[in-house]
């Protein structure tokens, strides 16, 4: 079976999401192929900050004014994504109050609001910000859910005909001559091969796309750099923690729904160990040692758990050594670069530019397309952005309080659609995250459910203080339920979804967080019977 | 940051005992739980303050959960905390009424004969049920002509004489409704060799106010009762009592963990009055009881706070000591009036159904009177079953000889 669309999209991060709904709103008949989950790489792997772009105000200036350009679009058209806390850049006696100066000078230069406060006014708006800070800058800063975000983008471009398939991994390209025109994919649930066919591919696969290149015969130089974070129990800030000195490890902690989130360390890795991040323990040390530095308090946070993620630093065309390296927006045209018609590559930039990302990849495909369409992006808001939250609130109503403002949080005027009408669809699956049967159900009809690690994306079950302990079974059930598979594998699922807990749990592994998932297991193994005797991977 | 937002809500694993304990939830699904209300709750109001819930104020704070928890997670705390720094509710007449148990006392007991029948007339109790909103199948506690304090006053002389002095924190109850009580728990501590005095000021200890969201006026009346303890306890070596349990653990527990009252150098020295008195018999001391009192069948009942405090095996072990009872120890449950609670209209339902099973219990316990260490207790069970309720020091008194 062969199908035919426009464009196709590799890559189920923001950037393709991005690309995707942009194409669709410019009429343009797209695809995305995902080989696992939306959002599993380096889109689901990092702060969720809505950066000011005042963390590279000094050190690149070009990075800077697309930040607080995008910021602004977000607040916008994503704002059920945005949490806007605003960001304090603290200055510490071992920092030193010079780069204060040039910071606040540089952020002006880059159209970025940045307000010198004195510390105890600081100390007011952020109790848990350092008491020993010597100066403190105010800049809007903000949180941002990359899971929240990749979903809505999803869901919009769906609506305007888009088509997604997850689970889907690229084979290999269809060549005629020195053109693209289609891909062989495996859907690696049931094992079909099958092909698609398009006027242009798009490479949007983070650090994968090295490797999808390859497969055209065309080489990109990425360098695949590490960043590990740290989530604590709750929120310990409300206000994002930056340190006020040239970017380095560990100096950004960021108010992220529920939770607080510690980050990053850097290190460059090699592509082997992509697929399979781990968190040392020299990164959870260094990660606590500066963590603390910004909010005391975290000594003595609960943590619970530690994931990595890995960056895709792009080399500059022009150095083929591979050592100068960007962070800034890269859209290869492989034409013009190598020959290659019908093949385009975007990458670099970060999750602050996805969308800006997404409108030049787009605008160079209409040109290869000759489809004339502007793109608004830029103006019209994702769903769950599209009215206010109060209206919403009221068709919640029945809804205890908790629920009702979680579910709204989650999803925007989308939460309307969580059917709220009986006892058993407002009970809840995920205590923690207040996730009610009804969100569950919404999830698993409209947002490309598959398994559990699927829902906890769309639905924070399982992201709470419990990891799972309360709400996997119960949401296992669900899925059962819902016919997406059978008890056999809806055990399996539960060890891996469990096993997948446990993994970002490891590192951390000590108090409160050890002797919680000690009950897990107690509770999974010694009362359910749940052991992890078969390939659960398959 | 509160002492309980100093995150003790982290020790959670969400085995869910708490919930499985608590009185409320099981008979009132409207209230969402002590987990779900303390450690999940307090997680999501750290995010924002719109997920604060109105319905926390159907916590009736009996701290069972507290003491069902493995972990030590202070949930009633997070749950009284959150109402304290959150609740936005309109403190309205009928929480003043409720709450100034102390003003509306000193108001009640010069004309204790008219008030006791007026709160009994049918249409004075409409008229509170329409009016303020306190239930109008609520039996009101009697006042008594003429206060404990007024008594007490007139023994000081005679007291003074004891070469061993107590402290004793009487408490709303004793002075404006049972002063006998107050009469009983002299007379024994006069037969141990102890004489009896007042602290120099006492208010309320303030639990009804913590209950009705008055925390300004209940910390302003902890600081200054804790100027009198801490006289009675450090300059005049005098320990402190209590008849009352949930007395007992508000100066003890909720002064710390509440209205952030330090007592630490005192706490140890305020005392439950069977558990001294237990203590003192234990240790050597002797009473000697009539030899012709009449058997009584007793039923123990454990009050929240006595099971809070972990103190009921005192009591118990007292009421055991004397040859003419013959105890009956009933299950360790709620009665449902978590003291002012169950006067309020919505919560009277609630209420009674908490209490239903443990007066069943007491119905067919067979026995002459129930016995407990908590006022309001006394008011619910004498309400809602056919027995009368005793402190156990009032039993322990009349068969002294």
């Amino acid at each position: 079976m062969i199908k035919e669309f426009d464009v196709i999209i590799i890559g189920g991060g923001a950037t393709g999401a991005g690309v995707l709904r942009d194409c669709s709103l410019r009429g343009i008949r797209a695809l995305l192929l995902e080989r696992g989950d939306i959002a599993t790489g380096a889109t689901g792997r990092n702060h969720g900050l809505l950066h000011s772009g005042a963390r590279y105000a000094v050190t690149d200036r070009e990075s800077a004014e697309e930040c607080i350009r995008e910021n602004l679009i977000l607040r916008r058209v994503a704002k059920h994504c945005v949490e806007e806390t605003d960001g304090l850049f603290l200055s510490l006696p071992e920092d030193g109050l010079e780069f204060q100066s040039r910071f606040v000078e540089a952020c002006r230069g880059a159209g970025i609001r940045a307000e010198v406060i004195d510390p105890k006014e600081a100390l007011r708006l952020e109790p848990s910000a350092n008491p020993s800070m010597i100066g403190a800058v105010r800049v809007p800063d903000g949180a941002i859910d990359p899971f929240r975000l990749t979903t809505a983008n999803i869901l919009d471009a769906k609506l305007h005909g888009a088509e997604v398939l997850t689970y889907h991994e690229l084979l290999g390209f269809i060549r005629e001559q020195d053109r693209i025109v289609g891909v062989e994919a495996i859907d690696r649930r049931s094992g079909e091969r099958k092909e698609f066919r398009a006027r242009i591919v798009v490479n949007a696969a983070g650090i994968w796309g090295h490797e999808i290149a390859r497969k055209t015969g065309v080489t990109i130089n990425m360098l695949p750099a590490k960043g590990s974070l740290l989530i604590f129990g709750h929120r310990v800030n409300n206000i994002v923690l930056n340190r006020c000195r040239k970017p380095a490890d560990a100096d950004i902690l960021v108010p992220g729904d529920t939770i607080s989130l510690i980050g990053t360390t850097s290190s460059k890795v090699p592509f082997e160990e992509i697929d399979n991040m781990y968190v040392t323990a020299e990164e959870v040390d260094l990660l606590l040692r500066e963590g603390m530095k910004l909010a005391p308090s975290l000594a003595y946070t609960r943590i619970l758990r530690a994931y990595a993620g890995v960056r895709p630093l792009v080399a500059s065309d022009d150095d083929p050594s591979g050592r100068s390296v960007s962070r800034g927006i890269v859209v290869l045209d492989h034409a013009v670069r190598d020959g290659l018609e019908g093949f385009i590559t975007i990458t670099g930039g970060k999750l602050m530019t996805y969308r800006l990302m997404a409108e030049w990849t787009t605008d160079l495909i209409c040109k290869k397309l000759h489809v004339v369409a502007r793109c608004v992006t830029a103006e019209e808001p994702l769903p769950g952005s599209r009215e206010s939250e109060e209206r919403v609130a009221q068709h919640l109503h029945t809804l205890p309080v908790a629920q009702r403002f979680s579910t709204i949080y989650r999803h925007g005027e989308m939460a309307e659609q969580v059917d709220a009408n009986d006892a058993h669809k407002r009970s809840l699956v995920c205590e923690c995250e207040e996730v009610s049967v009804g969100e569950v159900e919404y999830a698993l009809n409209e947002l490309d459910v598959t398994n559990l690690v699927d829902l906890r994306r769309r639905t924070r079950v399982g992201m709470g203080t419990c990891q799972g302990e309360l709400c996997a079974c119960r949401a296992a059930g669900l899925l059962t339920e819902s016919g997406r598979y059978c008890a056999r594998q809806a055990k399996q699922d539960l060890v891996h979804f469990l096993n997948e807990r446990w993994k970002g749990m490891a590192p951390v592994a000590w108090g409160d967080t050890l002797r919680e998932s000690e009950f897990t297991m107690w509770l999974y193994d010694g009362v359910c019977g749940l052991t992890n005797t078969q390939n659960t991977e398959q | 940051m509160t002492e309980t937002s100093n995150f003790n809500f982290e020790q959670c694993i969400k085995c869910t005992v708490c919930t499985v304990y608590c009185p409320v939830v099981s008979v009132n699904p409207i209230f969402t739980g002590p987990k779900q209300a303390g450690p999940d709750g307090e997680r999501l109001r750290l995010k924002h303050r719109r997920f604060y819930d109105e319905t926390l104020k159907y916590c009736l704070n009996c701290k069972r959960c507290e003491v069902a928890c493995p972990s030590n997670v202070r949930i009633g705390d997070i749950i009284q905390s959150a109402r304290i720094t959150q609740d936005r509710d309109h403190v309205g007449l009928r929480e003043r009424v409720l709450a100034n148990t102390d003003l509306i006392g000193t108001l009640a007991s010069p004309l204790a004969p008219a008030v006791n029948i007026a709160v009994g007339l049918k249409p004075v109790k409409y008229a509170m049920d329409k009016v303020i909103g306190i239930d109008h199948r609520r039996i009101f506690p009697k006042y008594a002509f003429g206060t404990f304090e007024s008594w007490m006053k007139r023994q000081s002389k005679q007291q003074a004489t004891y070469a061993r002095q107590v402290s004793f924190f009487h408490g709303c109850y004793v002075n404006y409704n049972n002063p006998q009580l107050g009469k009983d728990l002299v007379k024994v501590m006069n037969r141990l060799g102890y004489g009896v005095q007042m602290l120099e000021k006492e208010k309320c200890c303030g639990v009804p106010m913590i209950s009705n969201g008055l925390f300004e006026q209940a910390k302003r009346q902890g600081e200054l009762n804790m100027v009198s303890i801490r006289k009675s306890i450090v300059e005049d070596r005098r320990v402190v009592l209590t008849t009352s349990s949930t007395c007992a653990f508000t100066l003890r527990d909720e002064y710390p963990h509440l209205l952030h009252i330090d007592n630490s150098e005192v706490r140890d020295h305020i005392e439950l009055a069977t558990r001294y008195i237990y203590r003192l018999l234990e240790s050597g001391a002797q009473l000697r009881f009539r030899q012709n009192a009449p058997k009584l069948r007793v039923a123990y009942h454990t009050a929240c706070h006595m099971e809070k405090l972990g103190w009921s095996y005192y009591s118990i072990e007292l009421l055991k000591m004397i040859p003419s009872v013959d105890l009956v120890v009933l299950d360790s449950q709620c009665c449902g009036i978590g003291g002012t609670y169950g006067f309020k209209k919505e919560n009277y339902a609630t209420s009674q159904a908490i209490g239903a099973d443990l007066f069943r219990k007491i119905e067919e316990s067979g026995c002459d009177v129930v016995a407990t260490d908590c006022e309001t207790c006394k008011w619910q069970i004498e309400m809602s079953t056919s027995k009368s309720v005793l402190h156990p020091l009032t039993i322990l008194a009349q068969v002294l000889e």
